[in-house]
């Protein structure tokens, strides 16, 4: 029984006793089946969650996982993702550890849910299917959908396959429940490139998540006896500390993102990485810096392109929030030039939002690491972004490489415009 | 690694194929991936699914530009769909079809194969579902993946009696392609 | 092609698409069996099954016909028959 649930709740959504039980092992799967079945693992009390190509299996499979009894969570069917997410802030709030799943326009259309959440401290773990924002109405992936929302105070968390997904949401829940933290996490996955894709992934057994991952034990619960408001009005005198809290708590998350992930490797033999993961990057002149599955690409490109005698290296870009500014000045430290390529764009500011935080943190009194940092708007709408395109990315990179002065971002392979 | 390029229309089960083709090689015990071409689908347009298979894990995210195997389950797709584009000229183009390869007329240094898909789909399933024979044949004129691995993940997929068939046809796709 | 300033464009285009090439089965009307009740035109999902002209009994734009069958499966008369297309 969680903490300040009425007694005699039920939280089970099938009704009965369980009648089928999830497999596990290395098999096949979709990686919306993954994403799901890695949920399921978790031991949501409530899933709630609204439909959005190329979310849709995600939430099928797990309706499908409550409707067989297979998973004992209640699914509480809603007509928006804002009530979505709304069901899951009171449900949180009641001490239930809670998983929604979303994208794009839906994603948008919880905004004023997601700072409420954060701000009230919630821990719930949303897994974000990366799609472009309309319009154009797009259903393809990019990372805007959740760039958009980084000053939201959700830890934020981008993954580069099927497996890393699944580990990951696992990782979310312990490192969102954590009392130092006690903060909500998106868990992301490029929409269609890995939501579609059919590769084989270790499902996670039962018994070894219930040990990696413990019950829920929230800092505070709603509890009838003993009333309280969640999510106050609070006047000038406390907010902005307040909002401070919530850096703070963002702050000790990145102990807790690289220790999770360590934990994990230890219980089930697979690191992809803290809060960054670095590819042949020590002695590396040029230093590719990505997020999610372009980063596996861009593995294979580094391996190509070092055959060839050429000085790259890779930077994945693991959480995105809390930014991993110390860990990336660590790696470029002795670089001579950063490429990043971002999936989003600031609109107005030209470039996306990784390269600007870079610069940023490079920028920051405290550093006097001065290598020229080179962005690229990729991808956008699910735009592919083939082998070669980065190969002529880095052949850009090795001239200001030598010149050490970089240039504006740009877009990269535009195909219906004269620029 | 090599790369295939599947095309159907919608509801012939274009992306159900690939993903048997996936399930199958990872039982002969290779890396395999397996994506559609994230399209709107609905039925009869044209559709393309896409398979990696490797001995090595598989990284690499893009689109498939140059495969080494292209599989048409629908012949009136060639008209419409440039099939073997980015073909590699060593690679191999599978049609399902009545006519012979010199027929279709097909632009291409590859080896063509053709085989009647549909046919045998009918007399065998005893409906034009021909998504499963197609991989028998891609199995025997190809040798990428076991015949068993294929017929596996059919029954796997589609247990009792529908399964068996499509793994009976499965088979004498695969007898037809090695022994022509 | 030049893009306008915003993503605007023309409705209306799905005439251009001739769907018809899609089929594996095309409908047979037999006209003797056909009582004009209209049950093929109302259940046709795409709106392609039509009175002959100058006549009471109904027929398929096969143009677009995709062969779905379910105007076959829903005549009151079984006046239509799905049969294999020769191609």
């Amino acid at each position: 029984m969680r903490k300040g649930m009425p007694k005699g709740c039920h939280h089970n959504g099938a009704g009965g006793e369980m009648t089928g039980k999830l497999k596990s092992g290395r098999m096949v799967v979709e990686g919306s089946y993954a994403a799901a079945h890695a949920a399921a693992m978790c031991r949501p009390d409530v899933i709630s969650a609204y439909p959005i190509t190329p979310q849709t299996h995600i939430v099928e499979d797990l309706s499908q996982f409550v409707a067989d009894g297979a998973i004992d969570s209640k699914y509480i069917n809603v007509e928006s993702e804002f009530s979505a997410l709304s069901a899951l802030v009171g449900s949180s709030a009641a001490g239930a550890r809670t998983y929604s799943a979303t994208t794009s326009q839906g994603l948008a259309l919880m905004h004023e849910v997601l700072f409420n959440a954060a701000g009230m401290r919630l821990p719930i773990v949303m897994t974000i299917v990366n799609r472009s924002m309309s319009a154009p109405i797009n259903i393809w992936n990019d990372h805007q959908d959740s760039v958009a929302e980084r000053d939201a105070g959700w830890i934020q968390l981008y993954t580069e396959d099927a497996q890393e997904l699944v580990d990951t949401t696992v990782q979310a829940y312990l490192i969102g429940e954590d009392p130092d933290v006690s903060l909500p996490v998106m868990v992301c996955m490029d929409g269609f490139i890995l939501s579609h894709v059919f590769e084989p992934v270790e499902l996670l057994d039962q018994e070894k998540v219930d040990e990696f991952l413990p019950q829920f034990s929230p800092v505070r619960a709603l509890d009838p006896e003993n009333p309280e408001s969640f999510g106050m009005f609070v006047d000038p005198e406390y907010y902005m500390d307040f909002r401070y809290l919530v850096e703070q708590a963002m702050d000790a998350s990145r102990q807790k993102i690289a220790d999770a992930a360590r934990k994990f490797e230890s219980a089930f033999g697979r690191y992809y990485g803290g809060l960054i993961d670095t590819y042949h990057t020590d002695g590396a002149e040029i230093i590719l810096v990505a997020m999610g599955s372009l980063v596996g690409t861009l593995r294979d490109v580094v391996d190509d392109l070092r055959e060839k005698g050429v000085s790259v290296g890779l930077l994945k870009i693991r959480a995105f929030r809390p930014f991993p500014i110390d860990e990336i000045l660590k790696v470029v430290a002795r670089a001579k030039v950063v490429v990043v390529l971002d999936k989003n764009i600031s609109l107005g500011t030209g470039e996306g939002a990784v390269t600007t935080e870079i610069k940023a943190g490079l920028y920051d009194s405290g550093s006097d690491i001065r290598v020229p940092v080179m962005g690229f708007v990729v991808g956008l709408g699910g735009r592919d972004i083939p082998v070669g395109t980065v190969q002529r990315i880095v052949e850009k990179a090795k001239t200001v490489a030598e010149s050490g002065v970089s240039g504006r971002s740009e877009f990269v392979d535009l195909k219906h415009l004269r620029v | 690694m090599k790369e295939i390029r599947i095309h159907g229309r919608g509801g012939q089960g274009s992306v159900t194929a690939a993903e048997l083709l996936a399930i199958a090689a990872f039982e002969d015990g290779r890396h395999s991936q397996a994506f559609p071409a994230f399209g709107v689908e609905r039925r009869g347009a044209p559709v393309m699914a896409f398979v990696r298979l490797s001995d090595q894990t598989i990284r690499l995210r893009s689109q498939v530009y140059n495969p080494d195997y292209v599989i048409v389950q629908d012949a009136t797709l060639i008209e419409a769909v440039d099939v073997a584009s980015g073909l590699k000229p060593d690679g191999m183009i599978l049609v399902n079809t009545e006519h012979s390869s010199e027929d279709l007329a097909l632009e291409t240094e590859a080896t063509v194969r053709t085989i009647d898909a549909t046919r045998i789909a009918l007399d065998i399933i005893g409906k034009p579902i021909m998504n499963t024979v197609m991989l028998g044949a891609f199995a025997g004129a190809s040798g990428e993946v076991k015949a068993e691995s294929i017929k596996h993940a059919v029954c796997d997929r589609f247990p009792g009696p529908v399964g068996d068939k499509n793994a009976d046809a499965v088979q004498h796709a695969y007898d037809r392609m090695v022994k022509s | 092609m030049t893009l306008p300033y915003a993503p605007i464009g023309k409705p209306g285009s799905s005439v251009a698409n001739k769907t018809g090439g899609w089929r594996i089965f095309i409908p047979v009307f037999n006209a003797e069996l056909c009582n004009g009740c209209g049950t093929c035109e109302t259940f046709c999902p795409e709106g392609i099954v039509h009175k002959i002209e100058g006549g009471d009994t109904f027929i398929a734009d096969y143009d677009y016909c995709k062969g779905c069958g379910i105007c076959a499966r829903e005549c009151p008369k079984d006046a239509i028959t799905m049969e294999l297309e020769e191609k």
